[in-house]
């Protein structure tokens, strides 16, 4: 009886059309986003804040972005991880040949060298299809970590090989570097985070969208419409590798405050944002956040949960346990809901549509 | 100029100069080759049957490998760890069935990959709990697998053979023509190949899905626990092996995904192509190309012939 | 339906001679050793409803391939609205103003109704990527102006109640009618339809005769119509072209193509 459309008329397409057309949604999401911007950093913990909010953030947009490459177009990419760390240390050049300027102007920057990288990987979707172009997408990701270790200007010819974020300010306030606070940290990244995730919806429930989800449907008869399928994909490549390069800047810059791109950027870190697209729900926006904090809360969950709740865990075994609940998970939603959690959500809603009837 | 004579002169005068390395490089990459195509096999057979693409192949390879060497080291004797371990995998391809393709009997193909990468790391944890996460020493003596060199002196230098890289060549060739005779001439074959082309058709002539899963499932367990004994013979076992299998991947796109010849021919193509290349182009770019080349080797590939040497045209209709 | 039909811009009929708008000759089309076509000529009127029959295997989809792009005849050449081609894409075909159902239904599954005919304005749509990344303002104005030119077509062909249903779970026979409504969004000079009623039931299928014939005659859309049921052939197609194994055996109205001894052994039969 809450979520009743009842009396919600849409008289104009403008209104049909619209991204959330209940009123019950509008409200959710402004609840969600106060939560976001003033609950958390008012009463959240810095550990929280540090080890929660922070990674999930950063993972969501990384999500988005192969979300839009493997769940819209419907092209299949094991080289996210390696298209964070293009944004990365793009990031990272930028921002130390030009010190003076802004650094979420660099940040968001460094996403248009992750985007030609993507285009220039996806050129073989031209001639490949399927499985086949996943393995170009393994080539970038290791043709790419090859890179980031062997061209020493990367990191600044650092002896340890890694990088280390300089200190930046915004209006006077420490934004990067060791100095910056989880607070000021999560509250940049959450206005980088939602400003993407706007220009994202705004352009997957447009005209855009659906031609990618055409080719992904089917191609041949996307030709036939009009759509230039090589365009088309390519533009995804575009798009999806700039939210990675994005996605790792934020990280190095926002989150880690520096590191080594076999730690962060490896072919693991490609299958685990992919992960998160699956579980979350292939095509989805929303579907991202779900997966996202599913498997970037789920470490946590396990390493202080269990023992909260009696179990006492010691670390390798909880990462083994790790692996495993992820593993049974990911088999669990494939045969349970191959749509993921976004799916799920969506059921949830239209149940609540006619609750407390059953139908 | 001096680029275009090291790209293009440089590497073949010295391959000319000296011979006995190249043919030591040769030898090299043609073990490798081997053994990727023994990774590649378990693919084929797994795809050919069933159309699925087990991504879960490499770490089959591993915990296979750890199975044997775990139990060897609880103190059974070798050839019945051998025994016992054929008989694990065995249950896990029966579990595998019950558990996963059963319930996703009919699905597009892109979600039962997806399930493989779910059962990656279900195999990883569970391999990790049981046996730790460290790596294992092969047990190669006790299996009665060669060991030690024979040097040849030949073309003005010496080739070193390793035995037990001739043992692993030797055996995985027999047992890719046993596979192959079994897919083209069996009964149980031409099952497995109709499965693989239609799961409903098949099952409405009365060919039982689920004993060919377990069957095919079984066979690739095998196949990957000698994959594992050679690979673990030559190195250790452990995990980062399971990345490595990774590799198999530009061997089946050279190779078609569903020929068992192919998988060998793909195979010998990428490890030749990739130690050759290491060694004679890699210090130009400086080194550890190893990483990435054959996957370079294969994009090229694919972009002539997109359905690789031996697959089939993907004829679409509309 | 007939307020409807007046919304979406009738077009007055020519009394001049007929024109030529797709002219195919000589075309020979083969896939290795299989010849699925062998020197087929016939025309298209501009305004007619050109009806393709024969048995199965004749070519008939491969004939409405060619045309589309799909495939490139190895001999021959194809004229349309007086430019000769022999290679052409789809794309280009889909701008020159060629439009196409499929024998099996070639929809988006993973779209609603009302995207799968959206997506059918793709090439009506000016607007750049740019504004499509901020949606409101040009984007959304644009989106407006070609929804509202679906809604007819949605209303024309009275499939309103499954506008926002994803089509993967619609029945086969509703499929065909968004499918071909798909095509229409594209305001085609030329509509080939591949099997439009393959699988329906009489009520179906006179839906179908319906809408075809009014997209025919309100439009002045041109149509090519490859079919099997003779009663729906004979009704409403103004010629006929006969194909079997790849040969035209016999070209002309239907009446006449009824007559014709070559089709009555090839594939009408006689009433015994």
């Amino acid at each position: 009886m809450f979520y009743r459309e009842a009396g919600q008329f849409k008289t104009s397409y403008a209104a049909d059309m619209a991204i959330f057309p209940i009123l019950q949604d509008r409200i959710g999401l402004a609840v969600v986003l106060a939560i976001a911007f003033i609950a958390i950093p008012l009463f959240g913990s810095n550990f929280l804040i540090q080890t929660v909010m922070i990674p999930f953030l950063v993972f969501s947009l990384a999500a988005i972005g192969l979300n839009i490459l493997t769940g819209y177009t419907g092209l299949i990419s094991l080289g996210s991880g390696a298209f964070m760390g293009v944004g990365a240390y793009a990031c990272y050049k930028l921002t130390t040949i030009f010190p003076g300027v802004n650094i979420i102007v660099w940040i968001l920057f460094s996403g248009f060298f992750a985007a030609a990288i993507g285009v220039v990987f996806g050129l073989p979707s031209l001639r490949i299809k399927g499985f086949y172009l996943t393995v170009a997408t393994l080539a970038a990701q290791f043709f790419l970590q090859w890179s980031f270790v062997r061209i020493p200007w990367l990191y600044n010819y650092n002896a340890s090989g890694a990088i280390e974020v300089p200190q930046r300010m915004l209006a006077g306030i420490t934004v990067t570097g060791a100095n910056a606070t989880p607070v000021t940290r999560y509250l940049v990244l959450l206005s980088i985070v939602i400003l993407l995730t706007w220009i994202a919806s705004n352009l997957v429930h447009g005209r855009i969208g659906r031609s990618w989800m055409a080719v992904r449907d089917m191609d041949i008869a996307a030709e036939l419409m009009g759509i230039r399928l090589l365009p088309a994909k390519l533009l995804s490549f575009a798009v999806s590798s700039f939210y990675c390069g994005v996605a790792g800047a934020c990280m190095m810059f926002l989150w880690y405050g520096g590191g080594e791109a076999n730690d962060a950027f490896n072919i693991n870190q490609s299958f685990t944002i992919l992960f998160m697209v699956i579980i979350g729900g292939l095509g989805s926006i929303i579907g991202s956040y779900f997966g996202a904090a599913f498997i970037s809360i789920l470490p946590t969950a396990l390493k202080f949960g269990l023992p909260a709740m009696g179990i006492a865990l010691s670390g390798p075994v909880a990462e083994h346990l790790n692996y495993i609940i992820l593993g049974v998970l990911i088999l669990f939603f494939l045969i349970v809901e191959p749509h993921g959690l976004a799916r799920l959500w969506q059921i949830g809603k239209q149940k609540l549509r006619v609750w407390p009837f059953p139908y | 100029m001096d680029i275009l004579y090291s790209i293009f002169v440089d590497p073949f005068v010295q391959m000319g100069s000296a011979p006995d390395l190249l043919a030591q490089t040769l030898w090299e990459g043609f073990v490798g080759g081997i053994l990727y195509a023994l990774i590649a096999l378990g693919f084929v057979l797994i795809f050919k049957a069933s159309g699925v693409f087990n991504f879960a192949q490499g770490i089959m390879v591993v915990f296979a490998a750890l199975t044997l060497v775990g139990l060897y080291e609880k103190g059974v004797p070798a050839f019945l760890a051998l025994a016992l371990t054929i008989g694990v995998m065995f249950v896990l391809a029966y579990a595998i069935e019950r558990a996963v393709l059963r319930p996703l009997v009919n699905q597009p193909d892109i979600i039962l990959f997806m399930a493989t990468f779910g059962l990656t790391y279900l195999l990883i944890g569970l391999g990790e709990a049981i046996f730790g996460g460290n790596p294992k020493v092969m047990i190669a003596e006790q299996l009665y697998l060669p060991k030690g060199a024979i040097d040849l002196k030949i073309l003005g230098g010496v080739v070193t053979l390793q035995k037990i890289d001739i043992a692993a060549a030797i055996i995985a060739i027999a047992m890719i023509a046993a596979l192959s005779l079994f897919f083209q001439y069996t009964r149980i074959g031409r099952a497995l190949r109709a499965v693989a082309d239609s799961h409903k058709a098949a099952l409405s002539v009365g060919i039982s899905l689920n004993q060919i899963w377990v069957i095919v499932w079984f066979i690739a367990g095998v196949v990957a626990l000698i994959t594992g004994i050679m690979w673990g013979a030559r190195s250790d076992v452990s995990f980062a092996l399971q990345v490595v299998a990774l590799k198999a991947l530009p061997v089946l796109i050279l190779g078609g995904f569903t020929s068992v010849p192919g998988a060998i021919v793909g195979g010998l193509i990428i490890g030749i192509g990739e130690k050759i290349g290491e060694f004679y182009w890699g210090p130009l770019v400086g080194g550890a190309t190893e990483s990435w080349l054959a996957y370079c080797i294969a994009l090229v590939f694919l972009m002539f012939r997109p359905q690789g040497l031996f697959g089939e045209r993907i004829i679409e209709r509309i | 339906m007939n307020e409807t039909m007046e919304q979406l811009q009738p077009v007055v009929a020519s009394a001049s001679a007929p024109e030529k708008l797709l002219t195919v000759e000589n075309v020979t089309l083969s896939f290795g050793g299989v010849r699925a076509l062998s020197d087929v000529s016939f025309d298209i009127r501009k305004g007619e409803i050109r009806a393709i029959i024969g048995p199965n295997g004749a070519g008939k989809t491969s004939m409405l391939n060619c045309i589309n792009g799909f495939y490139h005849p190895q001999a021959g050449r194809i004229t349309f609205k007086g430019k000769t081609r022999q290679r052409m894409r789809p794309y280009d075909a889909a701008r020159q103003g060629i439009a196409r159902t499929f024998q099996n239904v070639a929809l988006f599954k993973g779209m609603t109704t009302l995207d799968n005919i959206l997506t059918g304005r793709t090439l009506k749509m000016q607007r750049s990527f740019f504004w499509h990344l901020f949606r409101h303002g040009p984007a959304m104005n644009e989106e407006i102006e070609h929804r509202k030119y679906c809604e007819e077509i949605i209303d024309f062909l009275e499939i309103e109640h499954i506008r926002k249903t994803p089509v993967g779970r619609l029945p086969y026979g509703l499929q065909k009618r968004v499918e071909l409504g798909r095509a229409l969004a594209m305001q085609p000079d030329l509509l080939l339809l591949d099997e439009p009623m393959a699988g329906m039931n009489l009520e179906e299928k006179e839906d179908m005769c319906r809408f075809i014939l009014d997209v025919n005659r309100h439009f002045g859309t041109t149509i090519a119509l490859i079919e099997h049921d003779m009663g729906v052939v004979m009704d409403i197609s103004d010629r006929v072209v006969v194909l079997e194994y790849g040969h035209k055996i016999a070209d002309g109205s239907p009446d006449e193509v009824k007559a014709d001894q070559r089709v009555i052994d090839a594939y009408l039969g006689v009433l015994h």
